[in-house]
């Protein structure tokens, strides 16, 4: 933890100095990431293979940045393409793997171990109050998680005395990150943005980042937003780029919409299993590198896959 | 499959179940600690509800879907409310959630368990594990713990190499003392027995051993000693009732071995 991250002045000055434009937000993939910058601290949403804004961290990765801090509560794949190809020097999670038909992380415990990425550990609940502690604009939340752990002190977590009664809190510094890129089911090109079923930790973040880069599945006209202006989330003064990128997530879920590809897990672990990170610099060459655009990257999928996915997803979610 | 081969996930989540009592809360963690508290909820508790940290209250489990991640569409499946994942802790540090059900970890005499790193240097250890995700919260922000885990020596450890989740500290109040005010962990069920903690030096100790299992064998397959409550009970095994509706969950085997 460093002091910047929470300087919750600092951070209201720079939204103070910054663009809140209720007009157009549509911009292209590459155009949005380059509003990442190297050393950058880039918050991810979603949460471990749901949301991922995968069309973004596939555009980060295409234009090699450098030394970011990645903070997401439960990191992914996603975390490994950011280790394997450099562009990560700091992880800030809660937890880190696909799951557990997969094992533990094979990419996770060569770059950590080896000292080539730090793994900066908090629970789950003091990163989603770090999150929201910036969100509101304050430096911290008292909280009564986390504490009498050895997590204290890899953050830093100090205590705090409640003025009241006396006891002794968890103090959760806030969380400014530079840059927050998210996913989300729709958006109006204002940048007014609704997400379906389990909302994650998206608002706060998105509240908490000075830049705001959002991919939506479905581009909607203002009127749809306004007909059901209760399920917007994240108002569109608060977005900086919007880029429509359907399956976005691919090849992690969105709720709804298309199951996260088990099977496309399945092969890749299998492969980094046989060859390790060699494995990924490989799957980056594929998935990341190669395929011009996104729509390229999901042709690698097929659209019978694609299908199949959605299919699965109906048959979770319309029953 | 007859009753007579019970796996040890099987053996875990039936005597999980019965540990949960009907008009409750559970958090619960994926893979058996979720069987544990569905089958709970269809065999004698209807009035339990799961949440899971994913930001998901209320789940049914579609058989043969289970869920692999705490948050994912398989998890949500007919969930009656989706709050997001801080309010879903928030729930549990406000009290509303009277167990935390949690899966096996490396845990030592008074329930502290480590899921973080092995080694001496946290910043370059000799294994990094994947981490806390809500265990920590989980352990620190419900009225009472039960951790569900095989039990082998390598696991139960005399002193963890690191406190990812905090049980009973160093025993003796220190727990309070350190500001984690509520809760604690009650009891470790495992594929042997169950134990508990003494209530005052807070240290794990047997309490049941399941059929055909022997304190010695427990005490061999333990890693630091272990007291005897005042009295050893031993459980009942799986009833065929149990075990269907179990086994009626999960079809193809995924998380039932």
């Amino acid at each position: 933890m460093n002091a910047a991250e929470y300087d919750f002045i600092a951070a209201r000055r720079r939204l103070e100095a910054k663009g809140k434009s209720a007009g157009e937000k549509l911009t292209s993939v590459d155009d949005a990431a380059r509003r990442v910058h190297d050393g950058d601290v880039v918050a991810v949403g979603g949460c471990l293979f749901s949301r991922t804004p995968m069309a973004l961290v596939r555009e980060i990765l295409r234009q090699r940045r450098r030394r970011l801090t990645l903070v997401r509560n439960l990191m992914c794949t996603e975390g490994e393409f950011m280790m394997v190809a450099g562009a990560a020097e700091r992880v800030m999670t809660a937890w880190m793997s696909i799951g557990l038909p997969w094992g533990v992380s094979k990419i996770m415990r060569e770059f950590v171990e080896g000292g080539k990425v730090a793994m900066e550990e908090w629970s789950h609940l003091a990163l989603g109050l770090r999150f929201r502690a910036a969100a509101m604009g304050v430096p911290f939340l008292p909280t009564l998680t986390m504490l009498g752990s050895d997590l204290v002190g890899v953050g830093g977590m100090k205590t705090v005395q409640d003025p009241y009664t006396g006891q002794t809190l968890g103090a959760v510094p806030a969380l400014f990150p530079q840059v927050a890129i998210l996913h989300v089911h729709r958006a109006d090109r204002f940048g007014n943005c609704q997400i379906d079923g389990y909302p994650h930790m998206d608002a706060d973040i998105a509240r908490a980042a000075t830049t705001v880069l959002v991919t939506a599945e479905e581009i909607v006209p203002e009127s749809v937003i306004r007909r059901h202006s209760d399920r917007t989330v994240i108002p569109g003064f608060v977005v900086d780029a919007l880029v429509h990128a359907p399956f976005g997530s691919f090849p992690h879920e969105c709720y709804g919409l298309y199951e996260a590809d088990y099977d496309h897990f399945d092969e890749y672990v299998r492969a980094i299993d046989a060859n390790g990170s060699r494995a990924v610099e490989q799957y980056l060459a594929r998935y990341v590198y190669e395929p011009p655009s996104f729509a390229d990257y999901l042709d690698l999928f097929g659209g019978e896959r694609l299908a199949r996915q959605q299919a699965r997803a109906r048959e979770l979610t319309e029953a | 499959m007859p009753s007579t081969t019970v796996t040890s996930a099987e053996l875990l989540a039936v005597m999980g179940a019965r540990q949960l009592r009907d008009d409750t809360t559970v958090f619960a963690g994926v893979g058996v600690p979720l069987l544990a508290a569905a089958l709970a909820q269809q065999r004698h508790a209807p009035q339990l509800t799961l949440v899971i940290e994913g930001g998901i209250i209320g789940p049914r489990i579609k058989p043969g879907r289970l869920p692999i991640s705490t948050n994912e569409m398989r998890t949500a499946y007919r969930a009656s409310m989706l709050p997001g994942i801080t309010d879903a802790f928030l729930l549990a540090q406000r009290g509303f959630l009277d167990y935390g059900f949690m899966g096996g970890a490396q845990i030592d005499a008074f329930g502290n368990i480590n899921t973080s790193t092995l080694g001496a240097d946290y910043w370059r250890p000799r294994v990094r594990l994947p981490g806390t995700g809500g265990a920590n919260d989980i352990i620190s922000l419900c009225r009472e713990v039960i951790i569900l885990t095989a039990h082998e020596k390598r696991r139960f450890v005399p002193k963890v190499d690191f406190i990812t989740s905090p049980g009973w500290l160093d025993g003796d109040g220190s727990r309070r003392r350190a500001g984690l005010l509520f809760g604690g962990v009650s009891r470790v069920v495992t594929t042997l027995g169950i134990l508990g903690f003494d209530g005052e030096s807070r240290r794990m100790r047997i309490e049941a051993t399941h059929p055909g299992v022997s304190v010695e064998q427990i005490r061999e397959n333990t890693g630091f000693p272990l007291e005897e409550a005042a009295t050893v009970t031993v459980t009942e095994p799986p009833t065929d009732d149990e075990l269907a509706m179990l086994r009626a969950f999960d079809p193809d085997r995924r998380f039932l071995g």
